[in-house]
C-alpha cells in the first residue's frame, strides 16, 4: 500500500532528522545535569544535597509542555535585556535552543534519580577501596565509580531516552519545524489529519524501535565481563 | 514578579485545575478499568491471546500522546463514516476526545504495570488456591488480582502523576484546563513568567496531595505489609 503524502514526504524525513538532533542534543544536556544532580544529591555538603532534592523535586512536579512553554516564551525579555547589554539588539533563544534547554532539563530531573540510585547501589567497600589505594576524589569517581555506575543506569537511562524521544513532540507546539510540525503543515495543505498524523505515529514507532535494538547493544556492551548471579 | 496578576487571575487557574482535575480522574480511573482485561490477557500463556494487547500496548507506548490526541481530535474527521455516526456529537467535542485518548493511552501503561504485578505473584500463592480446588477464574478474582492490586499500586501511582503533567497536552487541543487556562491569559497579560509560575505552582499542589493520597491508600491496603519479605 502506498500513502500518497501529496508531496510532503521530504519534508516528514526533514522532520525526523530534527526530531533526532533535538533529541540527542537533549540527551546530552540531560545526563550532565542528571550527573550533577545525582553527584550533588548524594554528597556529604547539606545545600549541594538541598539544591540536587529540589531541583529533581520541582522540574518532575510540572508538566513538560509547560516547561517548554515557559522557557520560551518566559525568556524573551530576560534575553532582550542580555542582548542589549551586550549590543545584540532583539537577541532571542531559538525554538530549537528552547527546546533542548525544557527536554534536557526535564530528562536531567528523572536521570537525577536514576544516576543517584546507580551510586547508591555501588557496595562501599569499592569506594574505600580506593581511598585505601590512596586514589584522588576525582579518580575515584572517574575510575571506580563512573564506570560501574553506567551499567547499573543504563536501562534505566534507555527508558527516559525513549520518553524523551516522545516528548520531542511538544516542542512543535512552540514552532520548531520536527516531525508533528511538518505533518501539521501536511494537514494544514491538504485537509488529511489522519494520513499524516498516523505517518507521524509510524515514524515515533520506528524511532522507537531504533533506540530499542541500540539499548539492547548498549546494554550487551555495558555487562561485558559481568555474570549475573543465578 | 508581579504578584498582584497571579492573584487577579488566581480564581481563573483554579477553574483551569478543575477541568485538568476532571480529565485525570475519568483517565484514570476508565484506563485501570480497561487495563484489567488488557493486562490479564498480556499475561497470557497462549501467544495469540497475548498479540493483540501486546501490538496494542506497542502502539500507545511508542508514539507520543500528542500524536494520538491529534489523531482522534484532528484524523477522525477525515472519514465520513465517523462524521455521519450518531458518535460524531462527542468525538468533535476537545473534552471527550481527550478523556478517550487520554483512557486509552494510560490504559496500556497500566495493563503493563498490571502484567508486572501478576508476573511478581509468588507462584506457590497460586498454587495454594489452585490446590484449595479454586477455580482459575477464582483464582484470578479472589487471590491473583486482590494481590497484583498491591504490588502495582505504587507504579499506579506513578502512573496517575504523569497522567497530570500530561493532561496539559489538552491545552493544545484548545480546551481550557491549567495549561489552556495559563496560555489564554499570557495571551492577554504578556506576562509569562508569572502566570506560568503560578499554573506551575498549582501543578506541584495536585501532584504533593495526590502522592499523600495515595500513601494513605497504601496505608490501608497494608501495601508494604503485604510484600512477604
Amino acid at each position: 500500500m502506498i500513502i500518497d503524502l501529496h508531496g510532503f514526504g521530504p519534508a516528514l524525513i526533514a522532520g525526523t532528522v530534527m526530531t533526532v538532533k533535538l533529541a540527542l542534543c537533549a540527551l546530552l544536556l540531560g545526563l550532565a545535569l542528571g550527573l550533577l544532580g545525582a553527584l550533588a544529591k548524594t554528597s556529604q555538603v547539606k545545600p549541594l544535597q538541598w539544591l540536587g532534592g529540589t531541583y529533581s523535586t520541582l522540574v518532575r512536579g510540572v508538566p513538560e509542555l509547560l516547561w517548554v512553554l515557559l522557557i520560551y516564551l518566559g525568556t524573551v525579555t530576560m534575553m532582550n535585556r542580555i542582548g542589549d547589554a551586550l549590543g545584540i539588539p532583539g537577541l532571542e533563544l531559538s525554538a530549537f535552543a528552547a527546546g533542548v534547554i525544557a527536554l534536557g532539563l526535564c530528562f536531567g530531573a528523572y536521570a537525577t534519580e536514576v544516576f543517584r540510585g546507580a551510586i547508591l547501589a555501588i557496595p562501599k567497600g569499592h569506594r574505600e577501596a580506593g581511598i585505601a589505594l590512596g586514589l584522588s576524589k576525582g579518580r575515584i569517581l572517574s575510575r571506580i565509580i563512573l564506570p560501574q555506575m553506567w551499567r547499573i543506569a543504563l536501562p534505566g537511562l534507555g527508558n527516559l531516552f525513549m520518553i524523551l524521544m516522545k516528548d520531542t513532540a511538544l516542542v512543535s507546539v512552540i514552532g520548531l519545524e520536527e516531525i508533528m510540525r511538518h505533518a501539521q503543515i501536511g494537514v494544514n495543505a491538504t485537509n488529511k489529519a489522519f494520513t499524516f498524523y498516523s505517518v507521524a505515529a509510524c515514524i515515533y514507532l520506528g524511532l522507537t524501535v531504533i533506540a530499542m535494538t541500540g539499548m539492547h547493544f548498549l546494554e550487551k556492551r555495558a555487562a561485558r565481563g559481568f555474570m549475573r548471579a543465578e | 514578579m508581579n504578584w498582584e496578576v497571579i492573584i487577579k487571575w488566581l480564581p481563573r487557574l483554579a477553574q483551569g485545575a478543575t477541568l485538568t482535575l476532571e480529565l485525570v480522574a475519568i483517565a484514570v480511573i476508565a484506563g485501570l478499568i480497561l487495563a484489567i482485561p488488557l493486562g490479564v490477557a498480556r499475561s497470557s500463556r497462549h501467544w495469540y491471546v497475548r498479540a493483540l494487547p501486546y501490538g496494542y500496548i506497542f502502539f500507545f507506548r511508542g508514539t507520543p500522546l500528542l500524536v494520538q490526541l491529534f489523531l482522534v481530535y484532528y484524523g477522525l474527521a477525515q472519514f465520513d463514516a465517523v462524521r455521519n455516526s450518531s458518535l460524531w456529537p462527542y468525538l468533535r467535542d476537545p473534552f471527550w476526545c481527550t478523556v478517550l485518548t487520554m483512557t486509552l493511552h494510560t490504559a496500556a501503561y497500566i495493563a503493563e504495570i498490571l502484567r508486572g504485578a501478576l508476573q511478581a505473584i509468588p507462584k506457590g500463592e497460586i498454587e495454594a488456591a489452585r490446590a484449595l480446588g479454586m477455580s482459575r477464574g477464582k483464582t484470578l478474582f479472589y487471590i491473583m488480582l486482590p494481590r497484583a492490586t498491591r504490588i502495582g499500586l505504587p507504579a499506579y501511582s506513578n502512573e496517575v502523576i504523569l497522567m497530570l503533567k500530561a493532561s496539559a497536552l489538552a491545552s493544545t487541543v484548545t480546551l481550557l484546563e491549567l495549561t489552556g487556562m495559563a496560555r489564554t491569559i499570557i495571551a492577554r497579560t504578556y506576562l509569562p513568567v508569572e502566570i506560568f509560575f503560578a499554573a506551575g505552582v498549582f501543578y506541584l499542589v495536585i501532584s504533593f496531595v495526590l502522592v499523600q493520597g495515595f500513601k494513605v491508600l497504601e496505608r490501608w491496603l497494608r501495601v508494604d505489609a503485604c510484600q512477604g519479605r
